[in-house]
C-alpha cells in the first residue's frame, strides 16, 4: 500500500516538473487581480505558456516568498518589498521595474453619494468609511495621506473600518455595509469608465505615488516563461490593458 | 506584560466570548432538548442546519452574514427598520455572528447528554407527579450537567478562537471588533513577528489549560459506562 502511494506520488511529481518549463507561478497584489486575469488570458493565448495566479495582500505574499513559497514572479502593490527581497537574495538583481502606478478612488456603490470634488469627506454624513489597513496596504497609506492633506483625518478617524487589503475594502463598500471607502480605481473602473456607483478620483498630488513594482524571484531565475511574462508586461498590449483599468504608467 | 493595543484586544475577546457563551446556553438548551426527544421527521433537517458551521469554512459564513446583514440583506433591512442600524462593524454584529458560528459546539454536547439520560428517570419523576418543567429542571438538567459543562467550555473557547467570520464582518476597529485573533493576523501580515508571538503563545497556553481542565474535570463518559 505504502509503495503504491509513493509510486503515484512520484509519477505526479515528475509530471509536474516536466510541465514546469512552460508554467509560471505568479504572486499578484490584490488590487491588480482584474487586469492580471485579462493579461494572463492574452499571454497564454500568444505564448502557449501557462500562468498560475495567486492573489493576496502584498504583505502576505511577501511573507510567503520569504518562507519559501514557490512563486516565480511577484507583482507587488508597492516599491519597497521587491527591494527587500533583493537584499535577502530572494529575487534576481536588476529585474525590478514599475508595471503600474496605482490610482486611489473614493467610491460608493450608491450612484448619488459622492460628488466630483470629494466634499462628502468634509460633510461627514456617514457612519463608516472603509479603508485598507494602512499598516499593510499601500492604498491604505495613500488614503491616510489624502485625508491628512485635506485636513479631515482626525475628524474622520472614528468612522474607519479597515479591510485587510484593498479587495476586502471593496467588499465592505460593494455590499453597502460601508457607504463609501477608498479603493483602487482598477476595482471599479473598466474600459475607461466607472462600472457602478459614484466616485471621486483622488488627484495624484494628494498622496505619494503608488508605485507598483514587479520582480523576478530567484525561483524563476532560469524559467524562460517567467522572463517572457515580465517582458510581456511592458508590451503595448499589456500596458493598454493596464491603462484601461485606470492605472497610469 | 502586554502593550495597550493587546490588552484592549484581550479584554474585548473575553467580553465577546462571555456574552456569546451566556446567550448560547439559553438558545442551545431548548434546541438540544428538542433534538434529543423529538420523534419529528424535521429532526434531521434542524440537526443538519445546527451542524452547518462545523463543516462550512468561516469565509462562507462570514460572506453570507455580510450580505444578510447589509442594507440589501433581510437581516439588515430588519435591523434598519427597527432603528438599530446595520450590524457589520459593530460589537452586537460580532455577538450574533459568533452565536451562529459556535452554536453546534454547545448544542451537540448538551443534546448527547440529554439523549443519554433515557426515558426512565423522567418517567419515574412523572409518576411522582413532577410536572414537565419540574422534570426538566430537577431531573434532566442535573443529569446532563457534564454535557452543559462541555458545551460551555467549547462554546467559550471556540468563540475566543474565532477568526475568519470576524475578519469578514468586523472591519478591524480597536476596542469594538479587533479581537485577539485578528490582532495576531495583523502583526503577522505587517511582519511584526515578536508582537505576534506574544499574543499567539498566550492563545496556545490559554487553550491548552482550558482543554486540560475540561478533560480532567469531566472524565470521558465511556469510562463510566
Amino acid at each position: 500500500m505504502k509503495h503504491k502511494i509513493s509510486l503515484s506520488l512520484f509519477i505526479m511529481l515528475s509530471a509536474m516538473s516536466s510541465a514546469q518549463a512552460t508554467t509560471v507561478s505568479v504572486a499578484v497584489a490584490a488590487n491588480f487581480s482584474a487586469p492580471m486575469k485579462d493579461i494572463a488570458q492574452e499571454f497564454e493565448k500568444e505564448t502557449g505558456h501557462h500562468l498560475t495566479l495567486t492573489f493576496g495582500s502584498s504583505g502576505k505574499l511577501f511573507a510567503q516568498i520569504k518562507n519559501g513559497a514557490p512563486y516565480q514572479v511577484f507583482l507587488c502593490a508597492d516599491d519597497k518589498k521587491p527591494g527587500k527581497l533583493e537584499n535577502e537574495g530572494l529575487s534576481v538583481p536588476g529585474s525590478e521595474f514599475t508595471y503600474a502606478l496605482g490610482t486611489l478612488v473614493l467610491w460608493s456603490a450608491n450612484p448619488d453619494f459622492i460628488d466630483d470634488n470629494g466634499e462628502v469627506l468634509k460633510q461627514k454624513q456617514f457612519i463608516h468609511l472603509a479603508i485598507a489597513n494602512p499598516a499593510l496596504a499601500p492604498y491604505g497609506v495613500a488614503a491616510i495621506e489624502t485625508m491628512q492633506k485635506l485636513k479631515v483625518l482626525d475628524n474622520l478617524r472614528s468612522t474607519f473600518v479597515q479591510g485587510e487589503n484593498v479587495a476586502q475594502t471593496y467588499q465592505f463598500v460593494a455590499t453597502g455595509n460601508a457607504p463609501l471607502g477608498f479603493v483602487a480605481l482598477s476595482q471599479v473602473f473598466q474600459a475607461g469608465k466607472l462600472t457602478q456607483g459614484s466616485a471621486w478620483i483622488v488627484p495624484a498630488e494628494l498622496h505619494k505615488p503608488i508605485r507598483q513594482n514587479a520582480v523576478l524571484l530567484s525561483k524563476g531565475k532560469d524559467n524562460k516563461a517567467a522572463e517572457t511574462l515580465l517582458a510581456y508586461l511592458k508590451s503595448n498590449k499589456a500596458t493598454a490593458i493596464i491603462k484601461s483599468y485606470g492605472y497610469k504608467l | 506584560m502586554f502593550n495597550e493595543a493587546n490588552t484592549v484586544a484581550i479584554i474585548l475577546t473575553l467580553k465577546l466570548a462571555l456574552i456569546v457563551t451566556a446567550l448560547l446556553l439559553v438558545i442551545a438548551t431548548p434546541i438540544a432538548w428538542w433534538l434529543a426527544r423529538t420523534p419529528s421527521k424535521l429532526k434531521a433537517v434542524i440537526g443538519a442546519i445546527v451542524a452547518l458551521p462545523i463543516v462550512l469554512p468561516p469565509s462562507v459564513l462570514g460572506f453570507y452574514l455580510l450580505l444578510a446583514m447589509g442594507p440589501n440583506g433581510p437581516v439588515g433591512q430588519l435591523t434598519e427598520s427597527l432603528g438599530i442600524g446595520l450590524l457589520p462593524f459593530t460589537f452586537s454584529g460580532l455577538v450574533i455572528a459568533s452565536i451562529f458560528y459556535s452554536l453546534p459546539f454547545v448544542v451537540q454536547p448538551i443534546q448527547n447528554a440529554f439523549e443519554a439520560i433515557g426515558e426512565q428517570p423522567l418517567e419515574t419523576a412523572a409518576t411522582l407527579r413532577a410536572g414537565p418543567w419540574d422534570r426538566f429542571f430537577t431531573v434532566a438538567v442535573p443529569l446532563a450537567m457534564p454535557g452543559f459543562f462541555t458545551g460551555t467550555v467549547l462554546g467559550f473557547t471556540h468563540t475566543v478562537g474565532e477568526f475568519g467570520v470576524v475578519l469578514m464582518i468586523g472591519g478591524n476597529i480597536p476596542g469594538v471588533t479587533r479581537v485577539v485573533s485578528v490582532q495576531i493576523y495583523d502583526y503577522v501580515e505587517a511582519l511584526e513577528y515578536a508582537d505576534a508571538h506574544q499574543l499567539a503563545a498566550t492563545m496556545v497556553i490559554f487553550s491548552f489549560i482550558v482543554l486540560l481542565l475540561l478533560y480532567t474535570l469531566n472524565p470521558n463518559k465511556r469510562n463510566e459506562t
